[in-house]
């Protein structure tokens, strides 16, 4: 029991290391010219590419955990959170660099392009889910965090048709990521639900031992 | 505006050896304030140093500075070599430039192949100083070595029939790995009109900042037109076919909404999936106006008359 913990403390350590080594590698990188010759465009696909990653990594945990790895699953919030982080970096570089925090520009961008409308939206519908993800809000909301929270399958396919229609010519790497995310999904529809079904509202405590699976949720 | 034109002579300093250090200072600066954003901090600052939005197009265009030569020989669009911005600095080693023949053939009194020696000696190369805009909305300023397209030319001795110009780079997917996939259709092909072509903007460039050009920016021999977004700009050509109807070009027949046989650079006409309103100019952070015909106002009068929407 000792060692399950330790185990799954250690897990939950590599996991937030590996969420912000991404982040350092960028800022050591830009520290030392390391980004190339268009630095923001740079920054703009690594912080994409890391939150789509992460995002992916979000919605593997709960087919993980049905085909009995479980390992994940208490810490499917925090790969959440992990990826919102960098959503929002990416949000931003595109408000302050690509449009200099014009807001004219801005509203242009998202209401005349695709990819941008794409972006954009997955953005706003993963907002309510990043903003709920606290313990007090799980509890308080209930059935409807649960159902809240299925928001995140719009954002994820957004999320790729964004990359996919950037993309100038070679569509190779957008495909790639649509390809898991389709495994992803049908995964969730053909494996039948574990007999666990924690009710959403009984999330339990701090460290203890199994995590909640609530139906349907990501 | 004007482009800055000297002929090559060993005495003068070279641009290679003027370093454009102040750039270079204020580079680092923008990229340790693009790194603090990642890590949560600085951003609006680094917005305001920037003076922020550059969009503004009654103000005069923003100063042009030299672009690092480090930046034109690593960030590449060159997809013989791969379709990421690293690849051919990384893939293009592969390309052997010599020997290299150029075939001349077509609507011409008289055809041949021209030898990249004979290139090099017959046209004295003359620096240019020119804005690069790609259709990706960056851009650079490079300091070419090269000679007016139209010198080229008119040794071959175009007939009345030449209305078109078309160019086709190297076929060799062992030196051009990027030709194993077929993201684009093989060989890479360009075109021009035949009096753009003879605009004496218009240029074929066998070197860059004082040096013979890197395989990764088109050796030896690339088109430059400067007026153009940098797709039409073809590299390491191999044949110049003078045609009387207008050539199929490689973009315009990938993509025949979104890029077309012109290709002018025009603030007012957006890509279909992007603004062509404004750009980064390499080097810095947040972008400045796009200027039509990337400044060089002074070919607007080839295309007078046309609808610059319809033909793009």
């Amino acid at each position: 029991m000792a060692s399950a913990t330790r185990a799954r403390r250690a897990l939950g350590w590599a996991i937030w290391v590996a969420g912000v080594a991404p982040a350092l590698r960028l800022a050591w990188l830009g520290a030392h010219d390391g980004l190339g010759a268009n630095p923001i465009e740079e920054l703009e696909h690594q912080t994409g590419l890391t939150a789509l990653c992460l995002l992916l990594a979000t919605l593997a945990v709960t087919p993980l955990r049905r085909v009995g790895l479980a390992a994940l699953a208490p810490f499917r919030r925090r790969l959440g959170l992990l990826s919102f982080a960098y959503v929002l970096a990416h949000f931003s570089l595109w408000i302050g660099f690509d449009n200099g925090l014009d807001p004219a520009a801005i509203v242009e961008d998202i209401a005349k392009r695709p990819y941008v409308t794409a972006g954009f939206a997955a953005f706003v519908l993963l907002v309510p889910l990043a903003v709920t993800s606290t313990r007090g809000a799980v509890r308080r909301l209930g059935r409807r965090w649960v159902q809240l929270h299925r928001l995140v399958y719009p954002a994820a396919c957004l999320a790729v048709v964004h990359y996919l229609w950037l993309v100038k010519k070679d569509l190779r790497p957008p495909l790639e990521f649509a390809a898991v995310l389709a495994v992803l999904l049908v995964a969730r529809l053909v494996i039948p639900r574990s007999r666990a079904r924690a009710a959403p509202s009984r999330l339990p405590r701090k460290g203890a031992a199994s995590a909640p699976d609530p139906p349907g949720a990501a | 505006m004007t482009p800055l034109v000297r002929s090559e002579r060993p005495n003068e300093p070279r641009v290679a050896e003027i370093t454009p250090r102040g750039l270079w200072l204020r580079r680092r600066e923008f990229v340790s304030g693009a790194a603090a954003t990642v890590a949560g901090a600085a951003f609006f600052g680094a917005c305001s140093r920037e003076g922020g939005d550059a969009a503004n197009a009654n103000e005069a265009p923003p100063a042009d500075t030299l672009t690092p030569k480090q930046d034109a020989t690593r960030y590449n669009n060159f997809y013989e070599f791969g379709t990421e911005k690293t690849d051919p600095a990384k893939n293009a080693h592969l390309l052997r430039t010599r020997p290299w023949t150029i075939a001349v053939e077509g609507e011409v009194a008289k055809p041949g192949t021209i030898a990249i020696e004979d290139v090099l000696t017959a046209f004295p190369r003359q620096e240019r100083v020119y804005r690069l805009r790609c259709v990706e909305a960056w851009s650079m300023v490079i300091p070419w070595l090269g000679f007016p397209l139209g010198d080229f030319l008119r040794r071959f001795e175009p007939t009345s029939r030449a209305r078109y110009v078309a160019f086709e780079t190297l076929l060799d997917p062992e030196q051009m790995p990027g030709q194993k996939r077929p993201v684009l259709d093989w060989p890479y092909r360009e075109g021009l009109r035949i009096d753009e072509a003879m605009h004496p903007l218009a240029i074929f460039a066998t070197g860059m900042y004082g040096e013979d050009l890197p395989n990764q920016d088109g050796a030896p021999l690339r088109l430059v037109v400067p007026w153009k977004y940098g797709f039409k700009s073809i590299k390491s050509i191999v044949r110049v076919r003078l045609v009387e109807q207008e050539p199929m070009t490689t973009w315009s027949a990938s993509a025949p909404d979104e890029y077309g046989f012109y290709a002018n650079v025009n603030p007012a006409v957006d890509h279909p999936r992007w603004s062509q309103r404004r750009e980064r100019r390499i080097g810095e952070l947040t972008k400045r106006p796009t200027l039509p015909f990337n400044g060089y106002t002074e070919v607007a009068s080839l295309y007078t008359g046309m609808d610059l929407a319809k033909f793009f």
